[in-house]
């Protein structure tokens, strides 16, 4: 007994003597607590090439995560490693000075999407902050078996889109779970259905400066929205976002309209249940099907770490492909990193149907000041759903509220 | 006596000072730096030029976000002109009731008061479950009872929205105002209730002739913590109704448009304290301002009665 304690004194004596010098400790947040056996996970791995680095991993409750985490940086409390999220609330961060500046860091990010790493690049000086994880689609999950039983396929045009929703309701079936009194359900609404009948085509005169969300592409795709409203729940304008997705998980509803990052807590909730993806298709038959597509956010590291070399180290880890593999794999999520193979048929679907796809648009481009164009399109879109105004009116107040700051809106 | 009165004044400014300093630290420094907040243009979290009235102009005056305050500002005056009707109206009333002792008093003592001990949130989910346009009770109810045409989306609509938002207050709150006005009434001398019922038969120029005059204080008590609570409004329509005021601006009251400006909306806005600390200084100095003002003439109407 008396050697063994002997020899924990030594090796205990000996690490403390040795660590210091070795290993270094850095600190990672994000605001995922579920997932951090993951993150332990991903760590280990890391830690197993990069011996002489530790990371501990620290997950925050999302809705307060921005406020805890710009606080601490302010103070200069920081971790040396975090996630951040995309676009607006990714300038807040980057904007203050708070994360390093990776150009010519992280060479891998030659290779990402240009569209992904401009999500995780400031406006003002065009610099990257952060390497880019995931993507997240908007489109129309359905339940497969609720659509084998009516012997129902994914449509081709908007017509039978509408058909298949027919079908449903006349079998006493929810044909889509979205209510919309959840304010950013009316969002995914507009893109989820809407994308395809606004078309590339409008997308690019948008980018151009050439068109504005009058243009009567987007006003068409508001008024398809509003042909749905007959395979909405009852009272749709009163049900909010949990309970769509329970009308969804629990068989009553055939569809939801929402985004890739539900089906990991659909699966969860109905592991019984197979889910099919597709695009909401056009009006016509042969005109692409578009999904929307946005970025959810990126790795970072501390402007002011005192490990800036491991710091390095780490962002260029998580742009290498082995990492992107188990992120995939691990969290389910579709990873940016080029390359990556997706183990799961479903997400692998996802990440074909996002090779014809436009922007999520209001995220992408206008939540970067106040009134932002998802507030305005939230706000507009319940108001029409609810029959309070119509699509030319809602697509007249979102312009004219876009235009008070974005320049080639002013006319 | 000098040196008496010096000891004497230490020993107060000994006991007064903590809770001076914490007054000061917790209320009057977060006071005054919203104030100074609101005069500067904010990235996030660092502050950034100085740009005096800007912030207060744009509220106040700069589309879409004057439609915006005031709308949400009309709400509130709707909250409180409704509660005051609704909730210190039949506050008053089941006082009176139960201060006459009506069968079933004793019992009904403790059932009205018993909502105001709940929590907010229960409150504000027993509700907003209670009016589920699929699941919810008073739908089911109503298709029970064949009145299926009635059932509606209660939180979805624009034209019951608030109504259901006001109801679910009064439900929650009528316990206090009655509370207090039953306080009041037990004030009452007995004789001065004997006089008026040999006076007069009539039970409502007793309530207003006598009664009402006599718990004057209690009714600036009640009217007062309505109005600052009226707008202060917040916990219940964030819980019912979520951070947007949903349906499209129709809950939207001064609390959850601060909320959103100076916070930001997660799933659709940024932060803005500049323009937030604008609203909450404008919000603040109206509040103040008139419960002052409506206090003193209250106040005044007690000794006048």
């Amino acid at each position: 007994m008396s050697k063994l304690i002997r020899a924990m004194v030594f090796g205990l004596l000996g690490a403390s003597i040795a660590l210091p010098a070795l290993a270094e400790d850095l600190t990672f947040w994000n605001w995922r607590p579920e997932d951090t056996a993951a993150y332990q996970k991903f760590f280990a791995d890391f830690h197993a090439q990069n011996p002489d680095i530790n990371i501990k991993f620290q997950g925050y409750e999302p809705s307060s995560y921005a406020t805890v985490l710009s606080t601490a940086l302010s103070g200069g409390q920081g971790p040396d490693l975090m996630m951040v999220r995309a676009y607006g609330a990714f300038e807040a961060m980057a904007a203050p000075g708070y994360l390093m500046d990776l150009t010519g860091k992280v060479p891998a990010l030659e290779n990402f999407p240009k569209t992904a790493v401009a999500a995780e690049t400031l406006r003002s000086d065009g610099k990257v902050y952060a390497v880019p994880y995931a993507s997240q689609t908007i489109f129309v999950m359905y339940n497969k078996d609720v659509f084998d039983k009516f012997g129902l396929s994914e449509p081709k045009t908007w017509d039978e889109l509408l058909a298949d929703a027919k079908t449903l309701k006349d079998n006493g079936i929810i044909p889509f779970a979205n209510g919309t009194a959840t304010a950013w359900q009316n969002e995914t609404l507009t893109f989820g259905l809407g994308s395809s009948i606004m078309g590339k085509g409008f997308y690019d005169d948008f980018m151009a400066g050439k068109a504005t969300f009058e243009d009567p592409r987007f006003v068409e795709a508001l008024k398809s929205l509003t042909e749905v409203k007959d395979y909405l729940p009852d009272g749709f304008t009163g049900l909010d976002y949990p309970s769509s997705q329970q009308l969804f998980t629990s068989g009553m509803a055939g569809m939801f309209v929402g985004g890739s990052f539900e089906i990991a807590g659909f699966q969860k909730a109905a592991p019984d249940m197979h889910i099919g993806v597709f695009a909401a298709p056009a009006k016509a038959a042969g005109d692409p099907a578009l999904v929307s597509v946005f970025y959810d956010g990126g790795f970072a590291a501390n402007a002011k770490t005192e490990h800036s070399a491991a710091a390095v180290k780490f962002l260029n880890w998580v742009a290498s492909k082995e990492f992107g593999q188990e992120f995939a794999n691990d969290l389910g999520n579709v990873s940016v990193v080029p390359g990556v193979e997706f183990k799961s048929p479903l997400l692998g679907e996802v990440a074909s149907l996002n090779q014809q796809s436009i922007p999520y648009m209001m995220l992408v481009y206008f939540r970067y000041q106040e009134p932002s164009g998802s507030v305005l399109l939230q706000q507009q879109v319940q108001k029409m759903m609810a029959g309070e105004t119509t699509p030319e009116e809602a697509a007249a107040e979102i312009t004219k509220g876009i235009a008070t700051y974005y320049k080639p809106f002013q006319k | 006596m000098t040196g008496w009165i010096d000891k004497r004044a230490l020993w107060i400014a000994f006991l007064v000072a903590p809770a001076f300093l914490i007054l000061l630290t917790f209320v009057v420094y977060p006071l005054v730096n919203a104030l100074a907040y609101a005069f500067f243009d904010w990235q996030s979290t660092v502050r950034g030029d100085f740009v005096f009235l800007d912030n207060f102009r744009d509220i106040l005056f700069k589309e879409p976000f004057a439609t915006w305050t005031r709308q949400a500002f009309t709400h509130n005056v709707i909250v409180f002109v409704s509660l005051m009707v609704i909730q210190n109206g039949l506050g008053f009333l089941l006082a009176y009731a139960l201060w006459r002792n009506l069968p079933g008093a004793r019992f009904h003592r403790i059932a009205v008061f018993l909502p105001v001990v709940l929590s907010t949130i229960i409150v504000g989910f027993l509700w907003k479950l209670f009016m589920h346009p699929l699941f919810g009770l008073v739908n089911q109810t109503l298709r029970a009872v064949g009145l299926g045409m009635l059932a509606m989306p209660w939180l979805g609509d624009s034209k019951t929205a608030l109504g259901a938002l006001i109801v679910t207050n009064a439900w929650h709150w009528i316990g206090f105002p009655t509370l207090i006005f039953l306080a009041g009434m037990q004030r009452i001398p007995g004789e001065i209730m004997d006089a008026a019922r040999m006076d007069r038969d009539n039970e409502w120029s007793i309530i207003t002739r006598i009664v009402w005059p006599l718990i004057a204080p209690s009714a600036t008590i009640v009217f007062i913590l309505t109005f600052i609570g009226s707008f202060n409004w917040f916990e219940l329509p964030y819980i019912m109704a979520g951070i947007d005021g949903s349906p499209f601006g129709n809950t939207d009251v001064l609390g959850l448009y601060f909320y959103r400006m100076a916070f930001g909306n997660q799933s659709a806005g940024t932060t803005d304290f500049g323009h937030g600390s604008a609203l909450a200084v404008l919000t603040f100095l109206f509040i103040a301002v008139v419960a002052t003002f409506w206090t003193i003439r209250l106040r005044r109407r007690e000794i006048e009665i």
